[in-house]
């Protein structure tokens, strides 16, 4: 298993990505934006977190005119696994890789803490190792994390089980933290290759720092 | 030749700067504001003379990068 890692000047999370994903017992890489193609032996891209471009005129607006986007939206396309965590997200929905948009947060702060989420849809291979129901406690750090889709996309979404986790309190019950439509905090493509979430499951890898819940989403890339 | 840009949120989008604007104006007794839309102004200054192939470009410019057309409206004036 292969973990190429999407790094843009500004972002800040591919460290913590390479460190969950090796201790999950894969093989990782680095890709600096600048590279023209993806490496051949990868079996999930990540697009990390972080502030891609300073986040200047929209968060993930100009990383999506990176030299390797052609090499993602083509990986994507020809059905590569592609997860975007946080600014990584962000740039996807940019990249129009995934459907939808986020906005800055409904009460204006940044927020970093840790939130529940819980599972809507485990019918794809990220969450397949976690039951519809689920409830995962995993960090949040964002100002833009207030995802936007219009009805008719949310229509789309409900139909096609494009919709991975909401945010939720402990119990399970709608909890929302910024804004977003209906309590997203990710979503995929109709392909269910592409994923994005909000939260940083690489930042849940050990219970002594809170949790380690991102171990049993993140597995789920492993075991495909 | 210039181009101004103003790029807003859609109408029906929740513009919570907006928001945050409006009741701070209405704390400063400023009660006569009934909406405050927050959005934002790119100028381009441009090497073309002629105003529809400008508004053409700029339109371009704005579908591909200066307004994300899911949550954002634009409209351009050139001077």
């Amino acid at each position: 298993m292969k973990v190429s890692i999407l790094q843009f000047p500004g972002t800040n999370c591919e460290y913590d990505t390479q460190y969950a994903f090796e201790k999950l017992g894969a093989k990782t890489e680095i890709i600096w934006h600048k590279t023209t193609s993806i490496p051949n032996d990868t079996d999930l891209l990540v697009v990390a977190g972080g502030f891609s471009y300073g986040d200047y005129l929209r968060s993930g607006a100009i990383a999506k005119f990176s030299p390797v986007m052609s090499a993602v939206k083509e990986y994507a396309n020809n059905g590569g696994k592609v997860l975007g965590i946080c600014n990584g997200f962000q740039v996807l929905t940019e990249a129009r890789l995934l459907p939808g948009a986020l906005k800055r947060n409904e009460g204006l702060h940044f927020i970093s803490k840790h939130h529940h989420l819980k599972v809507q849809n485990n019918d794809n291979v990220f969450l397949k190792k976690l039951e519809s129901g689920d409830v995962v406690n995993i960090p949040i750090a964002h100002h833009d994390g207030n995802y936007y889709i219009n009805e008719e996309g949310l229509k789309e979404l409900e139909a096609n089980g494009q919709i991975l986790l909401k945010y939720t309190d402990a119990n399970g019950k709608i909890s929302n933290p910024n804004g977003s439509t209906q309590s997203i905090a990710g979503v995929c493509n109709k392909e269910k290759n592409v994923f994005g979430l909000m939260p940083h499951p690489e930042r849940a890898m050990e219970a002594l720092l809170g949790s380690d819940d991102g171990i049993t989403m993140l597995e789920g890339f492993l075991a495909s | 030749m210039k181009a101004i840009v103003n790029v807003f949120l859609k109408a029906g989008v929740l513009d919570s700067q907006g928001k945050a604007v409006h009741h701070a104006l209405d704390s400063l007794r400023f009660d006569e504001v009934e909406d405050v839309r927050v959005g934002k102004q790119i100028i381009l200054k441009l090497d073309e003379t002629d105003k529809e192939k400008a508004m053409s470009r700029v339109t371009e410019m704005c579908e591909e990068l200066l307004a994300n057309t899911v949550i954002e409206d634009y409209n351009i004036e050139l001077a």
